[in-house]
């Protein structure tokens, strides 16, 4: 189904790239219509959205609803699966200025590389009403130093523990989630002397503790306010004790046989997750669709969710209008609705995105959500808490996304090709100075 | 101007002109309607190949990022030592020659045999023909994916056919020459089929009476194909051998696909399958250095200039070589 889907796509593709070709042979005649697709004609709007991911609003019936409830309006919404392409794509065409639609999806990673070079290309926020309702860090992430809002959260990312029950038993620890947090509360550390006792009592010698250093180092980092660069936008991340504790724990739990050695989103971990090869995974809210997705209805049950050693933000998105877009006004009032709190608690109800809405949060269908996958459990109490831990302010950098990718390989030397993590810090420091610089 | 010429002009005197443009034009149809009629493509060209060609040397003689085109910071050949002593280039270097290595001897020669065979008249040929040809229709995203299905270390297709004897399991994305054979096999399999057909085309203007004479003096069939067959298609193997090098100069979507996501770029955790195309991608798609990249893409285009002036070379060496021997002995 996947191969069918990639061939039909690769064939809209040079179908489109050839009448683009044609079109530029043609001496660009349209001249005066809109570059990001939408448009009006006779009353009626279109709208373009370019989305990556499972961000739930098309999944959710959402943009369906804004158009029943708003004849005339039409929404096109073009989703790609993986988020550094989608990236990689929207740099391009916001860099030829073509190509672009009139709503684009931002990732936390490069909300400080919009907001540093592209500002000037995003319209502004400031002055649309209802938007006081979500966290005030989350709406800073995207304004510039001029207070121009470039785009309207979306999720969050408030982590915990994702683990399996069945496997947690079978290695002789407890199975109730809340004695499960108890073995590791307040401390990393203790998560991965947990994963010590869970190998010792494994009777599966092939079960790993858990899948991938890297989800562990990046719940770590993202504790702290600042990471990979200060408030000024200075590299700190060889500097910053924060980072070298994760790198440390996160190589020691690598080298030491605890996790399966898979890397997050690549090919191996779905498959893993299908066939039940790690007990448990650092998991973000929005990881949880992606889990329940790929371990399938055969594990459903099986899984639970307890609340992490410490609060940390992983991930969340926005969305941005572009300010040239013909239907800005549109658009922009699209992004206030689909953001709006009502929107966020349907979104966390239905797939478990966690809105960065404070209004949303207080809503029974957010704080007394629980998740009949995962074992029923609490999710709005548990990543609701997670959600207050958060640091008030984050601090985010422009090469951020980049800078993750080259750590995460950096372990992954460590874990599987058993590389001395002094090594691999000097192979990854070298590769990020290369990579910025 | 405009006077009727008089009657006592010279006579033809009045055709003069008009004869002489028509010889103009005459002339002009005749040697510049040519031109005209290649004009288009070289307009195609100028726009499309020669001027990115010339604007992505200039980028590359400065520091630009992919968000900020209109900022460049004159580098001069900065890019070009750096990259000189970056072993990130060394490293994709290698690996381009290592898989361009173990990807294009056993496809020439596979294709080499398989043509030789569809050379025999078979029953259903045509359907031979058409099928040898499938994989190279095959899009190289679909091919890839399937094989990184295939080569998966802990479900994979061929790591449980290899469990079967015993053999432990392999990882073949994370391993040097696993991956690199993985990416190989990927690129053979598209590419075999396609050169086979090459190949059955140039064998098929070979005269059948050479064959007839060499079976008259008892050569085997493996013999007519060595003295024969070979020898009669060099030409086109040459031009396989040009083709496959290019090819494997640029080889970029099959490993991306083979690693999925940021670590296809990076060709690996270790860059242990980063080919040059993937180097550039990476500089250019997820570092955002568009300069950096520029200058790998004329580092890769200098090299391929190179390789030719190179095969030139050791060609006329081994013409004139034979040549003279060929005098000495009398043979030609």
């Amino acid at each position: 189904m996947r191969i069918s889907r990639t061939l039909s796509r690769s064939r809209v593709t040079v179908a489109v790239s050839t009448l683009a070709t044609l079109g530029l042979l043609a001496g660009c005649s349209e001249g005066g219509t809109s570059s990001t697709g939408g448009g009006k004609k006779d009353g009626k709007v279109t709208i373009t959205m370019g989305l990556f991911g499972v961000m739930g609003l098309k999944e959710t019936g959402l943009l369906e609803q804004y158009e029943r409830e708003n004849p005339g309006v039409t929404i096109k919404a073009e989703i790609a699966g993986d988020e550094q392409t989608y990236y990689t794509a929207l740099q391009t065409h916001l860099a030829g200025g073509s190509g672009l639609k009139d709503i684009q999806g931002i990732e936390v990673g490069r909300a400080k590389e919009i907001v540093d070079t592209q500002a000037d290309k995003f319209a502004d926020f400031a002055k649309t009403e209802g938007t006081g309702h979500f966290q005030p860090w989350k709406l800073n992430q995207l304004t510039t130093p001029q207070g121009r809002v470039l785009g309207l959260g979306t999720d969050i990312g408030p982590m915990a523990i994702c683990y399996r029950k069945d496997m947690f038993q079978q290695a002789g620890l407890p199975t109730d989630r809340e004695k499960v947090a108890a073995l590791w509360a307040g401390d990393w550390n203790k998560y991965v002397e947990t994963g010590q006792k869970f190998k010792a009592g494994s009777k599966d010698s092939k079960l790993a503790f858990m899948d991938s250093s890297t989800g562990l180092f990046n719940s770590m980092i993202y504790g702290s306010s600042e990471q990979f660069y200060d408030k000024d936008g200075e590299l700190i991340y060889d500097k910053n004790p924060v980072v070298k504790e994760a790198w440390d724990l996160a190589a020691e739990a690598g080298s030491s046989g605890l996790t399966a050695k898979l890397r997050q989103f690549q090919p191996g971990w779905d498959p893993g997750l299908a066939n039940s090869t790690f007990a448990t995974t650092v998991c973000p809210a929005w990881m949880l669709a992606h889990i329940s997705e790929k371990a399938g209805p055969a594990n459903k049950g099986k899984w639970d969710v307890a609340k992490a050693p410490k609060g940390a933000n992983w991930g969340g998105a926005f969305l941005g209008v572009l300010d040239k877009s013909p239907v800005k006004a549109e658009a922009q009032k699209l992004v206030a609705w689909l953001t709006a709190p009502a929107r966020q608690a349907t979104i966390f109800k239905e797939i478990g995105n966690f809105p960065s809405s404070k209004e949303a949060l207080a809503q029974p269908e957010v704080s007394g959500a629980k998740s009949p996958y995962f074992s029923e459990a609490p999710i709005g109490e548990i990543f609701g808490a997670a959600a207050n831990e958060i640091p008030a302010e984050q601090v985010l950098g422009r090469k951020d996304g980049t800078i993750k990718d080259i750590f995460s390989q950096g372990l992954h030397l460590i874990e599987s090709k058993g590389r001395k993590p002094s090594e691999a810090w000097d192979t990854t420091d070298e590769r990020i100075r290369k990579a910025v610089g | 101007m405009g006077a009727p010429p008089g009657p006592g002009a010279a006579p033809g005197g009045k055709d003069r002109p008009r004869q002489r443009r028509r010889n103009l034009l005459h002339r002009l149809d005749l040697r510049g309607a040519p031109y005209g009629f290649v004009a288009p493509f070289f307009i195609v060209f100028g726009a499309f190949s020669f001027y990115p060609l010339i604007y992505t040397s200039w980028i590359s003689l400065h520091k630009v990022e992919l968000a900020t085109m209109d900022l460049m910071e004159w580098r001069g050949f900065g890019n070009y030592t750096a990259l000189w002593a970056d072993d990130r280039f060394w490293n994709a270097l290698a690996n381009t020659i290592t898989i361009g290595v173990i990807s294009t001897v056993p496809q020439l020669l596979m294709a080499l045999g398989i043509a030789h065979l569809l050379n025999y008249s078979l029953r259903g040929s045509t359907f031979f023909r058409v099928a040898a040809l499938t994989p190279y229709a095959t899009s190289v995203g679909a091919a890839a994916l399937v094989f990184t299905m295939l080569f998966e270390r802990d479900f994979g297709m061929i790591n449980w056919f290899l469990g079967t004897f015993g053999v432990e399991s392999i990882d073949w994305e994370g391993d040097k020459w696993p991956a690199q054979i993985a990416i190989s096999t990927i690129v053979i399999w598209r590419w075999t089929g396609y050169n086979a057909l090459l190949y059955l085309a140039a064998m098929q203007a070979i005269p059948r009476d050479r064959y007839e004479a060499a079976a008259i003096d008892g050569a085997s069939r493996w013999q007519q194909f060595l003295s024969v067959t070979v020898p009669g298609i060099r030409a086109t193997i040459v031009f396989t051998i040009v083709l496959s090098t290019i090819g494997a100069t640029q080889l970029f979507g099959e490993p991306l696909i083979f690693g999925q996501g940021p670590n296809g770029i990076s060709g690996g955790a270790d860059n242990q399958y980063q080919t040059l195309g993937l180097l550039m991608y990476e500089e250019g798609w997820k570092n955002y250095q568009m300069g950096r990249a520029s200058t790998i893409a004329w580092a890769m285009f200098m090299l391929l200039v190179l390789a030719f002036v190179l095969q030139r070379l050791i060609k006329s060496a081994t013409t004139r070589s034979r040549t003279s021997q060929g005098i000495r002995s009398g043979k030609r």
